[in-house]
């Protein structure tokens, strides 16, 4: 046997290297050594681990070695084929199998110590045993089933598998769903109420499996509950909470095994997670409680009753000459139709002729916090190009061209006027250019639900289709001027 | 492994002190790291992969008729929790790479 305050210094090292880690992740120049540190630490962690159990002696290798090596490969696999688009539900999937992995640590133990007589006699162990145990398995499982939830959301829905084909070969498509009507609000207290009624039962009544099982099933539920009706640019907003979940849940775990690591780790996970979901309400100007209970949009989407000719991409291209400065403002649309390269391929041929260019970067573009810069790496635009929302509005008086890709609610004036559900919401003044372009596919509302005045304008030019295609086609009608 | 009162409170203060650790720890974040914060982040909330190793190797698992329901809980506790920290760290260093291989080239230019 080695002393066990050996084991508590390996810790140790291991959360002052997340929190090292966590803390350089914040900085561009030092975030990929914080990436780094926070891997060491996650090594670190798990050989003293195995070193302990070793100590202790080894029972359960095969499984042990089973399950790290499943997991690396699938991780690492997903990991590697995932495309820039793709990331925010990956992170949404990750984010749920930690939050699922918490909530089966504490479910592991509590049938462990009911099967094996390990539960305690009443006093402060069976409370906070019990209580640490709940509160993971609720809130894990809430993670877990919001995280899918989420996935399924920012994945726009998916194909029903076994259904016939179609003459693309592609199977039935079934949109992912956004529903909630406000009583929904008063089930989700039902559940969460019962739920934590249900951690007070267990501890009245620890040898019961059954509210054990309960509280499963009322969690799992709560998390798809919570995350059905919102929707849209709500997203980036849910993920974020999700992720800070997910972190509260391997406190409560820590709490549940006696380890200080998974504490430490768990809740400043949980911390930073909620920094940013509240960076993300401010940058939407609503409030996370506006965001989780007040459903967006959706209800009362306005029917398009209005009519506007489409420009071509020749017309474009030839406004486009001759220009000196250009925004390009993406949206989620960019990201969907695959267009980055393209639109950095526009933005080398503006440049090649003198114009400045830069990108118009709105804080909730795309579906996940920073979702639009990312992509935009991917194409090797220059990091310098991309400015921020306050800063791009202070130049776009001075722009003679604003091209807006994929994006509508972002660019949407009527949100100045404080009223309806875009009421109030900081937005790219796109309309402030002499020239607006948008490419879009028709004319349809954005997730808000809310009609778009700047379509209609005489200074603005619709191209309307497949952001790739029509960026492809802007940058050969460019070429031949 | 029996708990006592100043063992919990012990880790209860461990609790709240890294919570306003976390809290401290980011103020500002640039928009263009939003992303990968919160995928690094992610990747290190899988550290409940030590919770489900620790019970993985539970002694008292050992029942007659070989593996029990807890362990195969443990077990795939085991396998999201590693699919959860080597995918996330090795996601956030993709994105890393490209931003940070952005501004590389920027500077020799």
């Amino acid at each position: 046997m080695v002393d066990p305050v050996v084991w508590d210094i390996g810790y140790l090292v291991s959360a002052a290297l997340f929190i090292l880690g966590i803390k350089r992740l914040s900085s561009p120049r030092t975030a990929p050594q914080g990436n780094r540190l926070g891997a060491y630490g996650m090594l670190l962690a798990v050989l003293v681990t195995m070193a302990k159990l070793y100590s202790d002696g080894l029972i359960g290798i095969e499984l042990i070695a089973g399950g790290l090596i499943i997991g690396t490969v699938i991780g690492a696999w997903l990991a590697i084929r995932v495309e820039m688009t793709g990331m925010p539900e990956l992170v949404a999937l990750f984010n749920g199998f930690g939050g699922g992995a918490s909530a089966l640590v504490g479910f592991s133990e509590v049938l462990d110590r009911i099967s094996s007589d390990g539960i305690p006699d009443a006093g402060v162990e069976l409370y906070a045993t019990w209580i640490a145990i709940g509160l993971s398995g609720l809130v894990g499982c809430l993670t877990l089933t919001g995280s899918l939830m989420a996935m399924g959301k920012l994945m726009g829905g998916f194909y029903i598998p076994f259904t016939k084909k179609d003459d693309r070969g592609r199977r039935k498509w079934v949109n992912f769903p956004t529903w909630g009507p406000p009583w929904l609000n008063y089930v989700k207290g039902l559940l969460l109420i019962s739920s934590i009624a249900l951690i007070a039962l267990t501890i009245q009544d620890p040898t019961n499996k059954e509210y054990v099982y309960y509280l499963v099933g009322t969690s799992s539920l709560l998390g798809v509950l919570f995350v059905l009706p919102i929707g849209g640019a709500d997203m980036p907003v849910v993920v974020s909470l999700l992720n800070s979940m997910s972190g509260i849940a391997a406190a409560f775990t820590g709490f549940v095994i006696g380890n200080n690591v998974l504490i430490i780790a768990g809740s400043m996970v949980g911390a930073a997670g909620l920094i940013l979901t509240f960076i993300m309400c401010k940058a939407m100007n609503r409030t996370l409680s506006a965001v989780l209970f007040k459903s967006f949009g959706g209800g009362g989407k306005e029917t398009v009753t209005r009519t506007k000719v489409g420009s071509d991409p020749e017309e474009v291209a030839m406004v486009c000459d001759g220009i000196s400065k250009c925004v390009i403002i993406p949206g989620y649309g960019m990201a969907v139709s695959q267009a980055q390269h393209a639109v950095k391929e526009f933005a080398d041929l503006l440049e090649a002729e003198g114009v400045e260019v830069s990108y118009g970067i709105h804080p909730v573009a795309g579906r996940m916090p920073g979702h639009m810069n990312v992509l935009l790496a991917e194409a090797n635009v220059p990091y310098e190009q991309l400015i921020e929302m306050d800063q791009i509005n202070s130049e776009l008086p001075e722009c003679d061209v604003a091209i807006v890709i994929g994006a509508n609610d972002t660019v949407n004036p009527v949100a100045r006027s404080g009223e309806g559900p875009l009421g109030g919401m900081p937005i790219i003044d796109a309309d402030k250019a002499r020239v607006v372009v948008i490419i879009k596919r028709s004319l349809s509302v954005g997730y808000a639900g809310v009609d778009n005045d700047l379509f209609y304008e005489d200074k603005t030019m619709m191209l309307f289709g497949d952001g790739k295609k029509m960026m492809n086609q802007l940058n050969s009608a460019f070429k031949d001027l | 492994m029996s708990l006592t009162l100043a063992a919990l409170i012990g880790s209860i203060t461990v609790f709240v002190l890294a919570i306003f650790l976390g809290f401290e720890l980011i103020s500002k974040v640039p928009p263009t790291l939003h992303t990968p914060l919160m995928s690094g982040a992610n990747a290190i909330s899988g550290i409940t992969i030590v919770g489900a190793l620790i019970l993985l190797n539970n002694n008292e698992y050992t029942t007659v008729d070989g593996t029990s329901v807890a362990q195969w809980l443990a077990f795939a506790a085991l396998v999201m929790a590693t699919i959860n920290v080597v995918g996330g760290f090795m996601v956030t260093n993709r994105m890393l790479e490209m931003i940070a291989g952005k501004k590389k080239k920027k500077g020799g230019d």
